[in-house]
């Protein structure tokens, strides 16, 4: 018999928990994405704003949150994406899907972007808090970690910042599937709202991917 | 018409099965497609061969048993339609079709291009109904109002024929557009109303327990439908799924 606590351990109890999950990871890549824009208006606004993040209280709160959110949904997806592979055992031999490619390759996609993620935290989470960082002043005068010139050097290498573009396109077809998705998978349907809801996710995810691939573009052109 | 055809054989459930490939001639456009198969069936019994299994029974689109997977889409290229409705004017001269069974977990093949859907029926006997008295002593149905907008979209779930389709098409096999078809046909009515709750709650967990996949909302179960069932189905049973998990004391 299903109950409330079996909830998360039913088909459908594991979609709202993917929706859930996606939907606030959605919200925290809004706000990282509106923190990196110090990058473009100056220096130590950004190293200022780098120590902000990694020492005020409520943040670091909601980076354990924020942890538990991005391991909820990597769990789900695997148990989901082993639960369907399961259910569909032999493929066809002449099969012709009229679904998107993006949707049928969220796996796929959330797994590039699981690689991405650990490069991505390897470069800056970890060389911020272990790595070797140069010093400089903040506004005040006083010493501050010189993350800047280390995101700057890091999308000098050309290789470094193709990785970012083709993740962050990746990205970009997670959420345009991915948003409208989670609404769907609440039961939030609406023959109004629906079509409003799609667009908004095509919106979010363009404006994310080109926010995020602006970066290492704009610093790799102007350092060639 | 000439044509090639690819049929999938497989001689019962143990069988591996493999893709033969058969020769057909003088094909006329105004053959429905189990016609056709009906002739290839009729030569090779001739020549003293096993013919191709699968399963038919109205043949006009209302009983949902003329599954086959057709050049790669359930009930082949046209929309809105069962294989029995499909004619042969749909392919040009000298196409080569692929025929090929259901391909789910949850229905395991049984011939051929007969599998076996009791999957569906179990999950119907779970909830897919109502338990009322209709022994002579049944209401004026017009003594209940229902609002227009729910009765419509009660009577286009209620078109669900179980086909199977949804879950032939689906990348992971799952049964969400028919349970979802059953579960808002009867939800969305006063008289299924009384049981929705529990009806919710078995269906699902029922299918979960089938061995179908879960959605992933890529849309091909609704693009494929004979009968045109929606995704706002789905929509409507994960609203009352969570509805009833959360209120169920059990
Ligand atoms: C910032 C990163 C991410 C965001 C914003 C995000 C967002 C989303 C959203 C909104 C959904 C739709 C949920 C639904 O259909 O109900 C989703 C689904 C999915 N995500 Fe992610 N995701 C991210 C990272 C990942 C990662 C790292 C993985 C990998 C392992 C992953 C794997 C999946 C899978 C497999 C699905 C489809 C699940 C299904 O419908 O069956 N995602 N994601
Ligand atoms: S929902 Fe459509 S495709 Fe699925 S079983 Fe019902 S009629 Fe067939
Ligand atoms: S044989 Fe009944 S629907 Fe095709």
């Amino acid at each position: 018999m299903s109950n409330s606590a079996g909830l998360f351990s039913s088909s459908l109890g594991r979609k709202y928990l993917m929706a859930i999950t996606g939907l606030f990871l959605c919200s925290f890549l809004l706000i990282h994405l509106i923190g990196n824009v110090t990058l473009f208006t100056d220096p130590v606004q950004f190293n200022e704003y780098t120590r902000f993040m990694s020492s005020n209280p409520l943040i670091r709160v909601m980076e354990i949150v924020l942890v538990v959110g991005f391991l909820a949904h990597i769990i789900d997806a695997i148990m989901l994406t082993k639960a369907n592979k399961t259910a569909q055992p032999v493929k066809y031999a002449m099969d012709k899907k009229k679904s998107t490619w993006y949707s049928r390759n969220m796996g796929l996609t959330g797994t590039i972007i699981l690689a991405f993620l650990i490069l991505h935290l390897q470069s800056f989470w970890y060389g911020y808090k272990f790595g070797d960082v140069a010093m400089t002043l903040d506004s005040s005068g006083t010493d501050i970690k010189d993350m800047y010139t280390m995101v700057v050097a890091a999308f000098s290498q050309s290789w470094y910042s193709a990785i970012y573009v083709v993740a962050m396109i990746l990205l970009g077809t997670h959420l345009n599937h991915g948003f409208q998705s989670a609404f769907q998978s609440m039961g939030l349907r609406h023959k109004k709202y629906t079509p409003a809801i799609k667009k908004a996710g095509t919106a979010f995810a363009v404006i994310i991917t080109l926010g995020f691939i602006s970066f290492p573009i704009y610093f790799y052109i102007t350092q060639l | 018409m000439n044509l090639t055809l690819k049929v999938w054989r497989q001689n019962g459930a143990e069988d591996k099965g493999r893709i033969v490939e058969y020769k057909m001639s003088d094909i006329s456009p105004d053959m429905s497609f189990l016609e056709m198969i009906d002739v290839l069936n009729e030569e090779l019994i001739e020549k003293g061969d096993d013919p191709i299994a699968f399963d038919h029974d109205c043949r006009e689109g209302i009983c949902g048993s003329c599954s086959m997977y057709i050049n790669g889409e359930p009930h082949g290229p046209e929309d809105l339609i069962t294989t029995c409705q499909l004619h042969m004017r749909s392919f040009k001269d000298g196409d080569t079709i692929y025929i090929e069974p259901w391909r789910a977990a949850a229905f395991p093949v049984i011939k051929d291009l007969v599998v076996d859907r009791t999957a569906f029926d179990a999950i119907i006997q779970v909830g897919g109904y109502v338990s009322v008295n209709t022994s002579g002593n049944t209401q004026d149905a017009n003594a209940l109002p229902v609002p227009k907008a729910d009765a419509d979209a009660a009577f286009d779930a209620a078109t669900c024929i179980g086909c199977g389709a949804c879950v032939a098409t689906c990348k992971n096999s799952s049964a969400m557009l028919f349970t979802s078809a059953k579960i808002s046909h009867l939800a969305l009515l006063p008289q299924g109303k009384v049981e929705a709750q529990e009806r919710a709650l078995n269906m699902v967990e029922k299918m979960d327990e089938l061995g179908f996949g879960n959605c992933t909302n890529t849309g091909d179960c609704e693009v494929q439908c004979p009968k045109g069932i929606s995704l706002d189905n789905i929509a409507l049973m994960n609203r009352e799924f969570l509805g009833a998990s959360l209120k169920s004391e059990k």
